[in-house]
């Protein structure tokens, strides 16, 4: 069947099965590798993609034909003009990540986090990306990353391609 | 594991969903939230060989406040923790449970209904729909038909739901305002199923007596579990640490759980008492009364 995703910005029309997954779309229908797959049975999170700007979702437990249609963004789609987004910045900053894979899940359900509550509480953040699992940081930097990110963000944009 | 091939049709309406229904018979299941079937197909414990996507049915996606809480069969988990209204205490198990689904980002697909129709034994929402009274709106060829909870949690992973027909809804009455209910769930790490959980809900009488009392528990038997003895033990009653002990007693003997690796039998049938206890504890505290 026909599948149409808008992602990062960039119209996707591939020709896929029905039982094509959400992330296998992403990863191997359209070449955009940095979406992980982990536990691929939805508890790890690493897969979590944005959908139309503010929902985040685990792209393991979704079939791409329900993304038909739908804005998808991806890790690819935070940096802008080759500036990191203030989420990515933060996350080096505060060194929120060691090996990185869970990090592409981590930043979006972020994102998604962010654009639904400007101003999280250590706790909202803790329980927000509670679907998401770590197994080298401890999550303290992670949450400190979070907090950076929500700092700046709150912040009017100054001009150039930082922010959104 | 990938699922198993099967052919996807999507549904704008509902007449739309029941006609594919109609059309492919048992072959056919819904595909609403997907955050349980997708899992089950990728296991293959479920081969549906038509999916029936009805998301695309804006009439599903409502939620009404109207007398009763009709919540339609697309709408998400995550509306639910997000209501304008659920931080009142009338909805105060709800509010609780909403929070223990799952984890933050499988509730923004999960979907109420979807829950209840895959009547996992140890299901946070079929619990809490047993302790709020709740039913269920099915539509099929005949037409449409009202079943209270009870009636619709049939066995394990099945429902009242017949072959050519669907939930569109599920209803819960909107408790008064001297009712309070608390969700205790415990569970091995965020996203699991519960290890036990129990949902209690209390009105109070003017006299400061319990008007009517909803427990269930989860993960004590084939389906979510309503303990109709401790309902009968508490209402009529004025909340004591005794009641509480006694409703302890008799959830922990009348629950039936399976040994897993989330616990041994003895412990779970224990953990149901424990979690009875601080449940109506919790509920009472919210209408002001120390039992």
């Amino acid at each position: 069947m026909k599948v149409n995703v808008r992602i990062n910005g960039v119209t996707y029309e591939r020709d896929v099965e029905p039982r094509t997954l959400l992330a296998y779309f992403i990863r191997e229908a359209c070449g955009l590798t940095g979406t992980h797959v982990g536990c691929d049975t939805s508890s790890c999170g690493c897969c979590v993609v944005v959908m139309d700007g503010t929902t985040a979702v685990k792209s393991c437990t979704m079939f791409a034909a329900q993304a038909d249609g739908h804005e998808i963004l991806t890790v690819e789609g935070l940096a802008q003009g080759g500036t990191l987004h203030p989420i990515q910045q933060a996350f080096w900053d505060q060194h929120g990540l060691q090996c990185g894979y869970c990090t592409p899940g981590m930043m979006l359900t972020s994102y998604a986090l962010l654009k639904q509550n400007a101003s999280p509480s250590e706790g909202d953040i803790r329980e927000g990306l509670s679907g998401n699992l770590c197994r080298c940081t401890g999550y303290n930097n992670i949450v400190k990353a979070v907090q950076q990110a929500a700092e700046t963000l709150r912040q009017p944009a100054p001009s150039g391609p930082a922010g959104q | 594991m990938i699922p198993a091939a099967f052919d996807y049709v999507r549904a704008r309406s509902i007449d739309e969903a029941l006609a594919h229904l109609q059309q492919h018979g048992s072959e056919a299941r819904i595909l609403a939230g997907g955050q349980s079937l997708i899992p089950a197909m990728r296991f293959r414990l479920a081969r549906p060989s038509v999916l029936v996507d009805i998301n695309p049915a804006r009439e599903l996606d409502s939620m009404t406040m109207d007398g009763v809480l009709t919540i339609g069969a697309t709408v998400r988990d995550s509306a639910i923790e997000r209501a304008a209204w659920i931080g009142e205490l009338r909805w105060s198990l709800l509010h609780e449970m909403s929070r223990v689904v799952a984890d933050p980002v499988i509730r923004q697909m999960a979907t109420v209904v979807g829950s209840l129709c895959h009547n996992d034994p140890a299901g946070d929402w079929t619990t809490a729909a047993l302790a709020s009274r709740a039913e269920l709106v099915i539509r099929g060829p005949a037409g449409e038909r009202t079943v209270p909870i009870d009636d619709f949690l049939v066995d394990s992973f099945t429902t009242a739901v017949a072959e050519g027909e669907m939930a569109i809804a599920a209803r819960f009455p909107v408790p008064d305002d001297r009712t309070a209910g608390s969700y205790q769930k415990v569970e091995r790490k965020v996203g699991d199923f519960a290890t036990a959980s129990a949902a209690v809900q209390v009105s109070l009488a003017p006299d400061g007596t319990i008007r009517q009392a909803g427990v269930a528990i989860a993960a004590a038997g084939p389906c979510a579990l309503r303990v109709s003895e401790v309902e009968a033990l508490l209402t009529g009653q004025k909340p004591t640490a005794d009641l509480i002990r006694a409703a302890a007693d008799a959830t922990s003997a009348r629950s039936e759980p399976q040994a897993d690796l989330r616990g041994s039998v003895e412990y779970k049938k224990h953990l149901a008492g424990v979690l009875v206890t601080r449940g109506l504890r919790h509920a009472l505290a919210r209408l002001g009364v120390q039992a």
